[in-house]
């Protein structure tokens, strides 16, 4: 940064938006660990809180979905989903992973207000760095649902490694790209932040993180479930299936038609597409930033 | 001597928001807009201004004359309506010390977070880190969490940081007022060895013998307009008068 050189004018305030992000790494590093170290002080547990509300929420819905509603399969139950507790926290992980970044990028503008009315930098740092801490937590939860796969007879190969990091990248840069977008809008309408929550608890169950897809087909029809389908948190969710829990199954189970061929695209696009508006939108709104604060 | 900071007809308006939520600013729509959604009123009017490398300037008058907002665009936190700022080379601010800071952290966390925020690089804050230390008395304290510091320490330790960041142009907001009288004169002539060294300061302050001392040069604002460029003692009496 200091390598603007000596004899050269420049228009202060006026940041390349991401890309400084690069320039800014160490910054970065320091404010995810400031939030990592802040997030958990005084408490006993300390980062196991990470691994105890998935488990607990996880707990949860596998009794009453599983278990009361019949989704899990079993002798008295043959209609429903093989290993549903890896089918279920497969998808749960992704989930959590996008609504805690989301949720954190969206207030991180706002949260920040004292730095970013005094000192000038790059703004796009704290969605940013709210989703790496989200990427941060996701990753023990990762380690649990690997461990799960494993006893549940998990043989991973090149394709599914592949889908997995297609489906973290989409769900990650389309929260980076809200969490801008909603970030910026927040600083003059606080309405954003509620919004927001409630789209993420409409994202829980918009996507086939509870149950499977081809019960939606089923009541869709082909026209609106190609509209479901276009979701890339749903594209994500079901990547992740593939990843996790289809190699555990017999194989029999479904997979949605055209996932690999039309859908990832579509969702990487689809993802890449909201990243850049928001990030045009966050630059356009941050030069007001100081004073609406 | 070429100019470090150039500001050339820079006028800035701020909106009196009246509205904080969506459904105020619908409403105001569909009754037809009626009223003002919003006040407005200048912060700064056609400001002009050049400061050369090595210059000591002090922007002087009452509160809300414009001196603060002019400094946040010299920083780049704020954009101007119309008009433009340009500077030259890195600019820091010490502008209300300790706003990086989080209570949480350690001073050490602190230290680095909060030089890596005025755009100190790593390498930097770990050559400067001992200085710093040094400088603001802290000593065994360093490894506490910041929050059971004395506010006296806590400025101490922010100015420290900041004084440390060596940019070229410094921005000095209201906070010479750090901490005991002896610290406060060691301060004082840090900022004394930094003009001597070259670098330019833009200092915004209301203890006037204080700034007549470390600079040169008076700019008086008043709501927003620019009255008096000079001298500083010139500038300083028409203040006082």
């Amino acid at each position: 940064m200091s390598a603007v050189a000596q004899g050269e004018l420049t228009t202060p305030g006026l940041g390349g938006g991401l890309r400084d992000i690069r320039q800014s790494g160490f910054l970065l590093k320091l404010l995810v660990r400031k939030e990592l170290k802040v997030r958990y002080r005084g408490s006993v547990l300390g980062l196991l809180w990470s691994y105890v509300k998935p488990a607990v929420q996880f707990i949860v819905f596998y009794i009453a979905l599983g278990v009361f509603l019949g989704l899990e399969r079993s002798p008295r139950n043959p209609e429903g989903l093989t290993n549903y507790a890896v089918y279920l926290f497969s998808g749960i992980v992704l989930i959590n992973f996008f609504s805690e970044a989301l949720g954190n990028a969206a207030r991180s503008i706002v949260n920040n207000g004292n730095l970013i009315k005094k000192i000038y930098l790059p703004r796009e740092l704290f969605p940013v760095a709210s989703v790496w801490v989200s990427a941060v937590h996701f990753f023990p939860q990762m380690v649990v649902l690997l461990v799960g796969c494993i006893i549940a007879g998990w043989r991973p190969d090149f394709a599914q490694i592949l889908a997995a990091i297609a489906g973290f990248a989409i769900v990650g840069m389309l929260a980076t790209g809200l969490g801008l977008l909603f970030g910026a809008v927040n600083v003059y309408f606080r309405d954003s932040e509620n919004l927001v929550d409630m789209l993420l608890m409409i994202a829980t169950w918009a996507s086939p993180v509870m149950y499977a897809w081809n019960m939606v087909q089923e009541k869709l029809g082909s026209a609106w479930f190609a509209v479901y389908q276009a979701n890339p948190v749903t594209i994500g969710v079901e990547l992740f299936h593939y990843a996790f829990w289809f190699s555990t199954t017999d194989g029999s189970a479904p997979m949605p038609p055209n996932l690999f061929v039309l859908w990832t695209p579509v969702g990487l696009g689809i993802a890449l597409l909201i990243l850049v508006l928001g990030q045009m939108t966050f630059r356009r709104l941050e030069g007001r930033f100081a004073q609406e604060l | 001597m070429v100019n470090a900071i150039e500001v050339s007809a820079v006028s800035k308006q701020f909106v009196l928001r009246h509205t904080r939520s969506i459904k105020e600013a619908v409403v105001w729509l569909i009754k037809g807009r009626k009223g003002d959604l919003s006040e407005k009123f200048h912060a700064l009017k056609d400001v002009t201004l050049d400061i050369k490398t090595g210059e000591t300037v002090a922007l002087l008058g009452l509160n809300g004359s414009g001196k603060s907002t002019l400094l946040k665009h010299i920083s780049g936190v704020m954009l101007p309506d119309s008009g433009s700022v340009r500077t030259r080379g890195r600019v820091a601010g010490l502008i209300e010390v300790g706003a990086g800071f989080h209570p949480d952290l350690s001073g050490r966390d602190n230290v680095y977070l909060n030089g890596a925020i005025l755009g100190m690089t790593e390498k930097q804050i770990r050559e400067r880190f001992d200085d710093i230390v040094e400088f603001s008395e802290i000593g065994q304290f360093i490894d506490t969490e910041v929050k059971f510091y004395s506010s006296g320490m806590y400025l101490r330790l922010a100015f420290s940081v900041a004084v440390h960041t060596d940019p070229e142009v410094f921005l000095i907001d209201e906070i010479l007022a750090v901490g005991d009288e002896p610290f406060q004169r060691k301060c004082i002539s840090k900022i004394e060895d930094l003009a001597r060294d070259g670098k330019t300061l833009v200092v915004v302050s209301h203890d006037l013998d204080l700034v007549s001392r470390i600079c040169r040069r008076g700019v008086l604002l008043n709501h927003g307009e620019l009255l008096y460029d000079g001298p500083i003692e010139e500038a300083v009496r028409l203040l006082r008068s």
